[in-house]
């Protein structure tokens, strides 16, 4: 979607596509969000998209529908509890041991068999790598359009969904519509939208289908399931706090320096781009278009300039604090406070004075 | 073994530019390169026709100039190009993309054997969807293994595959059969950089060019725009932000008005950081 050619090409053209919805999908209603379990976990995304689901059902006064596809018993019987807290009308339900793992053969057999017997207008989904994998099949199996990663969703004057993303590696936006096609699709990374609070609701109506599989019709099987080690799981995408560092650190050593403050914070450590390209950090650390999405409360960022793609992934923190040498440097039009300092030198001062600060010696002794 | 790779022609996108008033892509001066993700997925085609011989053909759906990119995939060692460019393609959404390539293959397939495995990148740079990979494999009714890290077992007999593919919280090692569609990750193999021999070859190789009806195509009307379900209407620039930065002028000690300028903003921090702190 939103190819160089196409948006070179023919934006105006496309604009002027008008929506003559076919009878056949007038019976399209209600929107959907796809609950995405994996080992019996649901992912956060999911409760993300339920807050703007909600927001969307309202505006086109229909039903909020959650989609729970998984294994049968009480995981899947939880998520389905669980979304009538995040705000769901009604839960479809397949639970069939089947889909105890994820496999795309059989999801998209679930998933499929749900909207062509239920016809949603609206259908969101997650964009990991889950999600991303479904729906792009399942949107090819309808025939219809999907708008992948979205950062903002709403209900046009007519009714359709308008989706916002980033393009060209986030130095545009563009707003995509499904006019003549139902469902309308889109996935929305995790982390961009706020989680709804959830409040306690009594049980809602769960409507089932049965998979209609046996395991022999499907091909693809998971011969084993390697878990990331702790170590290895970073909790980057739901940190409070996020230290950060880029090219300006000047070595892979000194990123050392970005590890010490985060570990005074209690916070995750991340980096831009450039860093995993040179091998300097692992690829799940990256922040931006091409990695992780962060809403901390706190960004520090250290000797990263700002490129458009850095900007993407950390719009949605609450205060962004930006150390760079380059007054210039296109990180202080988005950051809140800003210090013209070298990130090398001002990291170690800054780690013992926060250190200093925070511990509890130096709090007792101010409150005594 | 016949391995396929579709790569894309992308806008190298961190020298891309906006202009200032019209908000538009400035393109000009702006180099193309392959799709890094293609490039992965291009090197696990071609270090699997060296470990169980074949060919490798590689495939781009594009304007006249995509060739440069076909023509460097030959150098780094790919047997065949085929670049399918018509004006029916342009303004194509992913989902006329995956008819497009579709039929493409088909053809491929009818000409020069059915791909056994056909390759993308996990996305491309310029678009990100990551939807043209799984669309190509649900047209042809490939198994589709997408986000896939490393091909770890490939049984020819048996017509197998094995795979790590990278999912939430972990890896899940996948078993499927032949023909199959498989997008990689940055994978931790090497890019080759070609030998003298296959630049050689690919300075003179003939890139095969088909239009929509060369490749194939019986209805027009599922290419470019036309069969694009999806419709831009707005392309605009992120909104800057109300005010800049409020900078610190630090005097002597530029740690310690950082941190106070932190805590003056957000109050609250200092007691959830220091909660943390005692945690340590």
């Amino acid at each position: 979607m939103n190819t160089a050619s196409e948006i070179g090409a023919s934006p105006s053209s496309r604009a002027a596509a008008k929506k003559q919805l076919s009878d056949r999908f007038k019976t399209y209603k209600h929107v959907w969000v796809f609950i995405e379990q994996e080992r019996g976990q649901v992912h956060s995304v999911s409760w993300e998209l339920m807050g703007v689901g909600r927001k969307l059902a309202d505006k086109l006064k229909v039903d909020l529908a959650a989609v729970v596809i998984g294994q049968e018993g009480e995981a899947s019987q939880a998520a389905a509890t669980e979304s009538f807290c995040y705000g769901a009308d009604l839960v479809y339900m397949v639970a069939d041991d089947l889909l105890k793992d994820y496999r795309n053969e059989s999801y998209i057999k679930a998933l499929t068999k749900l909207v062509n017997s239920y016809k949603p207008e609206i259908l969101l989904l997650g964009a990991t790598t889950l999600g991303r994998d479904l729906a792009g099949s399942v949107a090819t199996t309808l025939r219809t359009g999907l708008t992948a990663d979205c950062t903002e969703l709403d209900v046009d004057a007519d009714g359709s969904l308008a989706a916002t993303r980033p393009t060209f590696g986030g130095s545009l936006l563009c707003t995509i519509y499904t006019l003549n096609y139902r469902p309308q699709m889109a996935t929305v990374r995790p982390r961009v939208m706020p989680v709804p609070e959830r409040c306690a609701r009594p049980i809602g109506r769960i409507i089932t289908l049965p998979l209609g599989l046996v395991e022999d019709d499907i091909v693809t099987k998971v011969l084993s399931f390697l878990p990331d080690r702790d170590s290895a799981r970073s909790n980057l995408a739901y940190a409070d706090v996020v230290v950060a560092g880029g090219l300006g650190l000047g070595s892979s050593e000194n990123f050392r320096l970005v590890r010490r403050l985060a570990d005074v914070l209690g916070a995750e450590f991340g980096c831009s781009r450039p860093l995993v390209q040179k091998g300097w950090v692992t690829s799940d650390r990256q922040i931006g278009q091409t990695g992780k999405t962060i809403r901390p409360k706190l960004y520090i960022a250290a000797g990263i300039s700002g490129a458009i793609q850095h900007r993407v992934g950390v719009d949605g923190a609450d205060l962004i604090v930006a150390i760079n040498t380059e007054r210039n440097a296109p990180i202080f039009e988005f950051s809140h406070l800003g210090i013209v300092e070298d990130a090398i030198r001002l990291l170690p001062i800054l780690t013992e004075a926060f250190r200093a600060r925070l511990s509890p010696h130096s709090r007792d002794r101010i409150a005594g | 073994m016949h391995l396929l790779v579709c790569i894309k022609q992308v806008p190298d996108s961190g020298q891309i530019r906006v202009h200032p008033v019209t908000n538009t892509i400035m393109r000009q001066g702006v180099p193309t390169i392959i799709n890094p993700y293609d490039l992965f997925a291009l090197e696990a085609a071609l270090e699997l026709r060296d470990q169980f011989g074949g060919e490798v053909t590689v495939l781009t759906m594009g304007p006249p100039s995509a060739e440069d990119s076909l023509r460097k995939a030959l150098t780094f060692g790919a047997d065949r190009a085929v670049l399918l460019t018509d004006r029916f393609f342009a303004g194509a959404d992913p989902l006329a993309t995956t008819y497009a390539l579709a039929t493409a293959i088909r053809r491929i397939s009818s000409e020069f054997g059915a791909p056994d495995i056909v390759f993308t990148g996990k996305q491309t740079i310029d678009g990100d969807t990551a939807q043209v990979g799984p669309g190509i494999a649900k047209r042809l009714g490939l198994f589709q293994l997408t986000y896939v890290g490393k091909i770890s077992a490939l049984d020819l007999h048996a017509r197998t595959i094995d795979v790590e593919r990278r999912s939430e919280g972990g890896v899940q090692l996948l078993r499927t059969r032949l023909p199959c569609l498989v997008t990689m990750l940055e994978a931790t193999n090497q890019i080759r950089r070609g030998a003298m021999a296959d630049a050689l070859r690919a300075a003179r190789a003939t890139i095969l060019k088909w239009s929509a009806q060369q490749a194939g195509v019986d209805d027009i009307s599922q290419c470019g725009l036309r069969g694009s379900p999806t419709v831009v209407k707005r392309v605009f620039a992120p909104a800057a932000r109300n005010e800049k930065a409020t900078m610190i002028e630090p005097d002597e000690q530029p740690a310690e008005a950082l941190i106070n300028a932190i805590f003056r903003c957000r109050p609250a921090l200092e007691i959830e950081l220091a909660a943390l702190a005692r945690g340590y």
